[in-house]
């Protein structure tokens, strides 16, 4: 029964893309490295009033289960990304270049996570 | 000597059940997801910590209670938590207020035990120093956010420091289980954590802009099971329904 008619948000202004209202706390973006030696990896977001919360945040909705041994947070806002529709022009070009994908070597099981 | 013992571990464990319970009536209710979350770690941590303690009360008390049975087959009057942690939520601000007073106490009295004599309290008290030192953290920087931010929550928070000073004194008191306590060499003296946990409090509600009430005067009476408040009966009420409607209830 949820058409767009019978929102119960239907009179809510929607909010701007990358803007926070004041009310609300900005956006974070969390990367977390599970072990030594591996990069960081982003596992969600969260919202938080500065970087130390968003970090405390981060450890209490993101490594409950013993997750990280190094935790990023960097405000949405912050990051600069591709849009969806340059998808041909940034990524096509190298569908055809098969040379260029490592996948004529054997890698031996000693080197670990590449 | 072992009567002293089990009201000791009663009263560390009472501590944490009974503010365990309270920051538990947040889940699902805090003001935003992530509070909520972590509110709800907390008191995992400290119903985690219970379960030690009242474990150790009921092995050394030796007449076969174990941690459940102590946690939701006693009545008011056989807590032995301080006033502090069964005084009501409020607002979020009052619960943060609420959860650093109590930290700060909680941090000095683990350290303390660390170095007991008892082998199980010591270990107890390393595993739960590590949690309690996040949570004092954690409830610090709210405590300093809240009061040094809009007009608002400053009001509120001060406001809560007003309602909350008269349960400060309690944990403080010392009797004559400390003094057997101290004689064993199983716990420190609780008067003589007043003095850095008054550092720790002037450091961080200076940074707060909050200001303690001059009056010293102390409610008391949790500690000893003496008095507790009228809050303590409800929310064990709400606790214990269950094993007390079905006794040995399992799933």
């Amino acid at each position: 029964m949820s058409s767009p008619e019978t929102s119960p948000y239907a009179d809510t202004k929607a909010t701007e893309h990358g803007e926070t209202r004041k009310t609300e706390w900005p956006l974070w973006e969390v990367f977390i490295r599970g072990q030594h030696g591996l990069s960081h990896r982003h596992v969600g977001s969260l919202h938080a009033p500065d970087a130390e919360m968003a970090i405390k945040n981060a450890r209490d909705v993101y490594t409950r289960r013993n997750e990280g041994v190094s935790i990023w947070v960097v405000e949405a806002v912050h990051i600069a990304a591709s849009s969806p529709e340059e998808k041909g022009s940034l990524y096509e070009p190298s569908n055809d270049k098969v040379y260029r994908h490592p996948t004529f070597f054997d890698i031996p099981d000693e080197v670990g996570a590449m | 000597m072992s009567d002293a013992l089990f009201e000791f571990a009663c009263r560390m464990g009472d501590n944490t059940l009974v503010l365990g319970h309270r920051v538990s009536e947040w889940c699902g209710v805090a003001p935003v997801l992530e509070e909520d979350i972590a509110l709800a770690n907390t008191a995992l941590d400290l119903i985690g910590q219970t379960q030690l303690w009242l474990g150790l009360a009921g092995e050394v008390e030796g007449k076969g209670r174990d941690a459940d049975a102590l946690a939701f087959r006693r009545d008011v009057w056989d807590f032995r938590n301080v006033l502090l942690v069964e005084q009501p939520n409020g607002d979020f601000g009052h619960t943060m207020l609420r959860q650093f007073l109590f930290d700060a106490w909680h941090l000095e009295c683990l350290k303390g035990l660390i170095g007991s004599s008892h082998d199980q309290v010591a270990a107890i008290a390393e595993k739960s120093s590590k949690e309690v030192t996040y949570h004092l953290e954690r409830s610090s920087d709210t405590v300093i956010g809240l009061g040094d931010g809009t007009e608002e929550s400053h009001a509120r928070m001060q406001k809560a420091l007003d309602r909350l000073w008269p349960f400060v004194g309690e944990m403080f008191v010392s009797d004559d289980v400390d003094a057997a306590m101290i004689a064993q060499g199983t716990a420190p003296d609780s008067a003589g954590l007043r003095a850095p946990f008054d550092a720790r409090l002037s450091d961080v509600l200076g940074e707060a802009t909050l200001v303690p009430p001059e009056d010293d005067f102390t409610h008391k009476g949790g500690k000893s099971g003496v008095r507790h408040s009228e809050h303590l009966g409800h929310m064990l009420a709400q606790m214990q329904w269950l094993q007390r409607a079905y006794p040995d209830a399992t799933w």
